[in-house]
């Protein structure tokens, strides 16, 4: 790997009371690059995401973004980072109930201090882009799940981040429009430079990814590097 | 797949050459792995020794290229046969993996790591087939997303059986 990585984390511990989440887990992530995180359920994926996004700080172990330690930053510094260097997209659950979904894709912008007018203008080239011009009104108690997806992926980039962090992003949609958000949010990605990382233990999802990391009890591994080593 | 029916099916929109057939075979459905020659002319001979398809033509000169088919009545009655009925299922049962696991477990090796490696360079080939789609038209999605579907399910049983590898490790070796 040359020159430095954006995000990266190197020999991350974290438990939750007796449970190990993370034992050891190492990840770096380059500037646009679309990461897979897989691996069985409860081996620490979300625990590994959160951590590389300042959201949960490791007992142990380093965090860098741009080569600047994460847990060294006071709680207004992580947050700020957060909200003008990362996007997030989740399995559900994550827009505002009582925002129309224009306001939603809004919102990040707001919290910048753009003006409404501005901010409901970048949001409304969003959901052109994303297919979504005739949800705009809605709430999203209003729009199918896969609609409602696609404003999350609308939300998660307006604000034009280094890097997104999807957990699960298609885990409650069927195949199709599971594809429709893969497609929409890794091209979106692709234009904007954004780096992805992409947590799920759907092998079609991760065939969207450029390499995969997996997770066991709390451990990383690169297998696909590992092969080429080997070779 | 069944060359003989995929040709009596083109050629009910009307009689073609054998160089056409073949052309139209492989961009519909070769999936870069285009027809031989022989296959093409092995097959039509066929056909045409069971009354399925007839000359419809031979132009003045030499060569296989001069001859036009066409598809008969009963060339007809074959295709609509043979797509009113179900194929059969593929029963998966003797897969290479599963030896190699069982095997694993056997001599003491590791299977978790065989299955990693499985792992990775299966999704080596949907990384592929995905990009694939990316670029492709409808047709070209639906055989990617036919290849996609099956890997997954590879996948799965992967997954499903690194799950239960100490378990397995158990019986096998008791
Ligand atoms: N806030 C928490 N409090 C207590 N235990 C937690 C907490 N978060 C995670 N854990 C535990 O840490 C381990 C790793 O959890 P994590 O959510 O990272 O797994 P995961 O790989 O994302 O699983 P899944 O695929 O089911 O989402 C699990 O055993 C989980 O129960
Ligand atoms: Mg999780």
């Amino acid at each position: 790997m040359t020159g430095q990585p954006l995000l990266e984390a190197d020999g991350l511990h974290k438990a939750f009371g007796p449970t190990k989440a993370l034992d050891g887990a190492s990840i770096a992530i380059r500037a646009g690059e679309i990461v897979a995180i897989m691996g069985p359920s409860g081996s620490g994926k979300s625990t590994l995401l959160h951590c590389l996004a300042g959201i949960v700080r490791p007992d142990s172990g380093h965090v860098r973004y741009q080569g600047a330690e994460i847990s060294a930053m006071t709680d207004g510094e992580r947050s700020a980072l957060r909200r003008t260097q990362f996007g997030f997209v989740f399995q559900f659950g994550q827009l505002v109930p009582e925002l129309t979904c224009l306001e939603n894709i809004a919102l990040p912008l707001r919290m910048e201090g753009v003006r409404r007018r501005e901010a409901e203008a970048r949001a409304a080239e969003w959901l052109d882009r994303l297919h979504l011009a005739d949800v705009g009104r809605k709430r999203p108690g209003e729009v199918s799940g896969g609609q409602g997806q696609r404003v999350a992926v609308a939300r998660a980039l307006v604000t034009r981040p280094q890097a997104v962090f999807a957990d699960e992003p298609t885990g409650a949609l069927d195949s199709l429009n599971g594809e429709r958000v893969m497609r929409l949010l890794t091209e979106a990605a692709r234009e904007t430079g954004a780096a992805v990382v992409l947590v799920t233990h759907e092998a079609r999802v991760a065939g969207y990814s450029d390499r995969e990391i997996v997770v066991r009890d709390g451990r990383t591994r690169d297998i696909a590097r590992e092969m080429e080593e080997a070779l | 797949m069944s060359i003989g029916h995929t040709f009596l099916g083109l050629l009910e929109s009307g009689p073609r050459h054998g160089y056409d057939l073949k052309k139209t075979f492989d961009d519909r459905f070769g999936h870069a792995r285009p027809l031989h020659y022989g296959q093409v002319y092995a097959t039509l001979s066929r056909l045409l020794k069971d009354g399925l398809v007839e000359l419809d033509g031979v132009e003045p000169g030499e060569g296989p290229e001069r001859k036009r088919y066409a598809v008969t009545s009963a060339g007809v009655s074959d295709v609509e046969l043979w797509l009113a009925s179900a194929e059969k299922p593929e029963p998966y049962l003797q897969n290479t993996l599963y030896t190699k696991v069982i095997l694993a477990l056997l001599t003491g090796r590791s299977a978790a790591d065989l299955l990693d490696v499985q792992r990775a360079e299966h999704l080596r080939l949907m990384r592929e087939l995905t990009r694939r789609k990316a670029g492709g038209d409808l047709a070209d999605n639906l055989i990617c997303d036919h290849a996609l579907f099956h890997l997954d399910a590879d996948l799965r049983w992967l997954e499903l059986t690194a799950a239960r590898l100490d378990d397995l490790r158990r019986q096998v070796r008791a």
